[in-house]
């Protein structure tokens, strides 16, 4: 994959500083540090209970660590709230799906446009002039950008608990979409889905990190070895809240330690063929 | 609208017409919408031409010449249409390919109809064409049209649609009148498309199909059913298909309606609805589709509208047998009707995007008679139509007030149809093709003296309307001598909303079986609500409740058969027949040859006195890949 700006060191997004976080006296994360550039996509792996959804939690704002900081585009957010992160240009979708069931797919996504609205209440009851202005803009983004980018137009006014599985999570990106994000977080996209359904998901993945309109840096948790080793630049090995590595794919897969991790697993790369 | 008319001669040409029509509306008009981000775009007939102008001269900058073949492949959208009419314009032929195609029929197409272009709509197609250009030489360029995913593609023998524009801009510029004189030089006999037919038996066969051909085509159907310029039509059905060309080019062009296009084929339904269209034709499949939605949700509704839903069939089905009888309506039943329209029909109509409708027809397969008194229950105008790819589309229509639901209806004008001693249906209009493309062979076996032997089996009827029988090797013979249509059965099982797909089996055998193919949803949801566990289609067709519930439906359709032609046993398959699997055609006809050959160990279960059959096969998926499928299959009994 595309390795040419790595020369000339691209500036980094995210930048996590020996954090560390307890549950008790359980340490789910022991001093991680994860530098991630603009532009790529860094995987997470490691085996269940690595701490990989912890570190997640971290980024995003839902758990504090108790000790180290974290940087976003250079500014230090450890304290910052996460809907504050968000505003930023930071975004995520979870392992768990985490939408509104009862409203429509169209709804979920306006919902997380809603952060970038400004409009208050009294000129949002009249629809005039910067908020019919706003509204339109976020009609068309979400149309032009995210629905047909995610094919899911079919789907645009059904409800989200009636759609399978496959579709919630690709509307769970479209949400995640929404807040036009500089960085994007995804727990397990393709936990549970299909083939076809996980080609897609990755086809969309590739398209949100490539095409010229987005250029979103992701961060990838995920257990499909063969995806994460076909799409990632850089691939992040944690195990029981310690890093092993944090290099290419290739290093990776020839890292014997992360071989002796993934017990059983020899060759990595072929784990889903 | 009849001084409007245009008059069909020798020298008239599509691009001809197209161009016609163009001054005639220019911007005042709007020659087509497609649906886009959620809202409906207009395109004026002004920008239809600029449209179409700029891509036929950018094929002509890269060196498209006169007979030159342009292959197309894609979802039904202006930028195809646009495509086809620029290729046609240009003094090229028209070869449309199904969205669908497996890379082998790619492959084959292209290579026989020495396509020099290849225009693709999105990755998918520009894919499918990369991998196949090796093999064909011919092939020189390669054009697409969506830019999702293209971003990784430089080779220099691609170019997008909007780049092709830019290169006919600059032809224009240097050379002024090149379009318009292009256009002036086709003559009427000239070939403007090459189809390939799906062919139930054999590789696929390209009809050769000329200008004078499709127009005349066109102006026969509407002298009998008229459309106005102020008519909707809904293009959703594959280009590839004649149906769809004969709608959007032969008429449409002609008479100047608008086209709609879908947002994407899996929106097309709701689209329909809101566009309301005044003309459709479609394969029965999609109103056998109809008919099972409407019957689902029936099931599902509440008593009240079951009840009211129970009303307004009944007295819709009294009025439409009295119309088939041709007999009066007495004045309580109309009062009746007029109820049941109110209550129940507008609203379903209006479900199925059918309020405005004035003509329905369907054609390219047997419809059941069930399906066809349904919709006529419904106040729908359903129409049979009789063609083929070579006679560009119909010959045979019902009239308006004359619809026999076991017939086909009686010529168009122009067109003349006889039965030959053996039995075969063959016509002569202005519409029959030119012939096959480089197969002599099966020309002269088609063309005789003019008329084309379509290979159907058939009879006129004492009305003049004509009967089809299946292709004459689909007809069976059952054991008491009679001659049958398995079809015939197909379309009765068909009826049922858990039914799929039916393959009946009897030819020359003691008694008649058939194999199922359950609708997956439908039974789905039927088993949901019973508790039953399932994962997959193969699993869930295999319960036995669901094997006591498709006997319900046999037995159900064998009640007012001849006992020689009821169904005695049957078998669940494990999967719906595919076009992929070779199993149906593209525009899914069963291939019985093929079926009766690729199961021939369930037939052999089914006529022996075993309970269970083992299955060891293979199944393909779209992009090619295949997957080993071994399984048992239970054979049921049917009380007869």
């Amino acid at each position: 994959m595309a390795h040419a700006d790595q020369e000339n060191r691209a500036e980094t997004i995210l930048k996590i500083d020996n954090i560390h976080m307890y549950f008790g006296r359980v340490a789910a994360l022991a001093g991680v540090s994860l530098d991630v550039e603009k532009g790529e996509i860094h995987s997470i792996i490691g085996p269940n209970g690595a701490g990989k959804t912890v570190l997640m939690n971290c980024i995003n704002g839902l758990y504090r660590p108790q000790k180290g900081r974290v940087y976003f585009k250079g500014k230090d957010i450890t304290d910052v709230k996460p809907h504050g992160r968000a505003s930023m240009g930071l975004s995520r979708t979870f392992q768990k799906i985490e939408l509104f069931g009862g409203m429509t797919v169209l709804d979920n996504i306006r919902l997380g446009r809603h952060i970038h609205l400004k409009s208050g209440i009294v000129s949002g009851s009249i629809y005039v002039g910067k908020t019919k202005r706003e509204e339109l803009e976020s009609r068309k983004f979400i149309e032009e950008e995210i629905i047909d980018l995610l094919e899911i137009e079919s789907i645009r006014n059904k409800t989200v608990e009636m759609l399978p599985y496959g579709l919630q999570k690709r509307v769970e990106l479209g949400r995640a979409l929404a807040l036009n994000p500089e960085l994007l977080l995804l727990d397990e996209p393709l936990a549970g889905l299909n083939l076809e359904e996980v080609e897609d998901m990755t086809r969309f993945i590739l398209d949100v990190n490539e095409e010229e309109r987005w250029k979103v840096t992701c961060i990838l948790v995920e257990h499909d070895m063969g995806v994460v080793m076909d799409i990632s630049h850089r691939v992040f090995v944690l195990n029981f809240g310690n890093k092993i590595i944090d290099g290419s794919p290739r290093e990776v897969q020839d890292n014997p330690e992360v071989i002796k991790a993934y017990l059983g697993e020899e060759d990595l790369y072929s784990s889903r063929r | 609208m009849t001084a409007s008319r245009i008059e069909i001669t020798k020298d008239l040409t599509i691009p001809k017409l197209f161009l016609h029509q163009c001054k005639r509306y220019g911007r005042a008009k709007v020659a087509m919408r497609e649906k886009e981000f959620g809202i409906w775009l207009p395109f004026t007939w002004q920008d239809y031409y600029d449209n179409v102008k700029y891509i036929s001269l950018g094929l002509v900058s890269l060196g498209l010449k006169k007979g030159d073949k342009v292959a197309m492949i894609g979802d039904n959208r202006p930028e195809g249409l646009w495509t086809e009419m620029a290729a046609l314009c240009a003094g090229g032929i028209g070869v449309w390919l199904f969205q669908d195609c497996m890379m082998e029929e790619v492959k084959f197409i292209i290579d026989h109809s020495d396509a020099k272009f290849f225009v693709g709509e999105t990755q998918e197609e520009a894919d499918k064409a990369i991998s196949i250009r090796n093999e064909c030489p011919k092939l020189e360029w390669i054009v697409w049209d969506d830019p999702k995913g293209m971003r990784n593609y430089h080779q220099d023998f691609l170019l997008s649609l909007k780049k092709l524009q830019e290169r006919g801009k600059e032809l224009d510029k240097k050379e002024p009148g090149l379009f318009e004189k292009t256009i002036a030089q086709g003559h009427g006999d000239d070939i403007c498309l090459l189809f390939y037919t799906s062919g139930t038996t054999a590789l696929p066969k390209g009809a050769l199909l000329s200008h004078w051909n499709m127009l005349t085509m066109g102006q026969n159907l509407m002298s009998v059913d008229p459309c106005y310029d102020t008519d909707d039509f809904v293009s959703y059905l594959p280009f590839a298909w004649i149906g769809e060309q004969m709608m959007s080019i032969s008429c449409g062009l002609q008479i100047g309606y608008t086209l709609n296009f879908p947002e994407e084929p899996t929106t097309a339904r709701e689209d329909i609805r809101q566009i309301g269209p005044h003309v459709m034709f479609a394969p029965p499949r999609l109103y056998e589709g109809m008919t099972r939605q409407v019957q689902v949700k029936y099931i599902d509704s509440t008593w009240i509208k079951r009840t009211a839903y129970g009303f307004a069939t009944k007295v819709g089905y009294k009025v439409a047998n009295l119309k088939f009888e041709k007999k009066p309506v007495p004045w309580i039943w109309r009062l009746l009707n007029w109820l049941a329209y109110a209550t129940v029909q507008k609203k379903l109509k209006d479900h199925l995007g059918m309020s405005r409708l004035r003509h329905a027809y369907t054609g390219g397969a047997a419809m059941g008679p069930d399906h066809f008194r349904f919709f006529h229950a419904l106040g729908v105008n359903l129409k049979q139509i009789y063609g083929q790819t070579e006679i560009a589309g119909i010959s045979i229509v019902h009239r308006d007030g004359d619809v026999k639901f076991d017939t086909v209806g009686t010529p168009i004008p122009e067109t003349e149809v006889k039965i030959t001693e053996q039995g075969e249906i063959i016509s002569k209009s202005p519409s029959v093709f030119l012939g096959y493309y480089k197969n002599e062979e099966a020309t002269k076996k088609t063309l005789v003296d003019g008329w084309l032997y379509s290979g159907d089996r058939g009879f006129i009827d004492e009305d003049g309307h004509l009967v089809v029988f299946d292709r004459s090797k689909d007809v069976m013979t059952l054991k008491d001598g009679r001659p049958f249509s398995p079809q015939y059965l197909e379309t009765r099982l068909k009826f049922s909303p858990f039914i799929q797909e039916a393959w009946i089996i009897g030819d020359k055998r003691p008694y008649v079986t058939a194999v199922m193919c359950i609708d997956y949803s439908v039974v789905g949801k039927w088993a949901d609500e019973r508790k039953i566990n399932y994962t997959s289609y193969q699993e869930l067709s295999q319960k036995s409740e669901v094997y006591g519930l498709v006997q319900k439906q046999i037995e159900e359709s064998n009640k007012d058969l001849p006992a020689t032609a009821r169904i005695h046993r049957f078998v669940n398959l494990y999967k719906v027949f595919d076009a992929d699997d070779e199993e149906l055609t593209r525009t899914s006809k069963l291939r019985r040859a093929f079926v009766e050959n690729r199961y021939k160990d369930i037939v052999a279960g089914l006529y022996s006195d075993s309970e269970v059959v083992h299955m060891d096969t293979t199944i393909t998926y779209e992009d090619g890949r295949g997957q080993r499928i071994k399984t048992d299959l239970h054979i049921q009994n049917v009380n007869v």
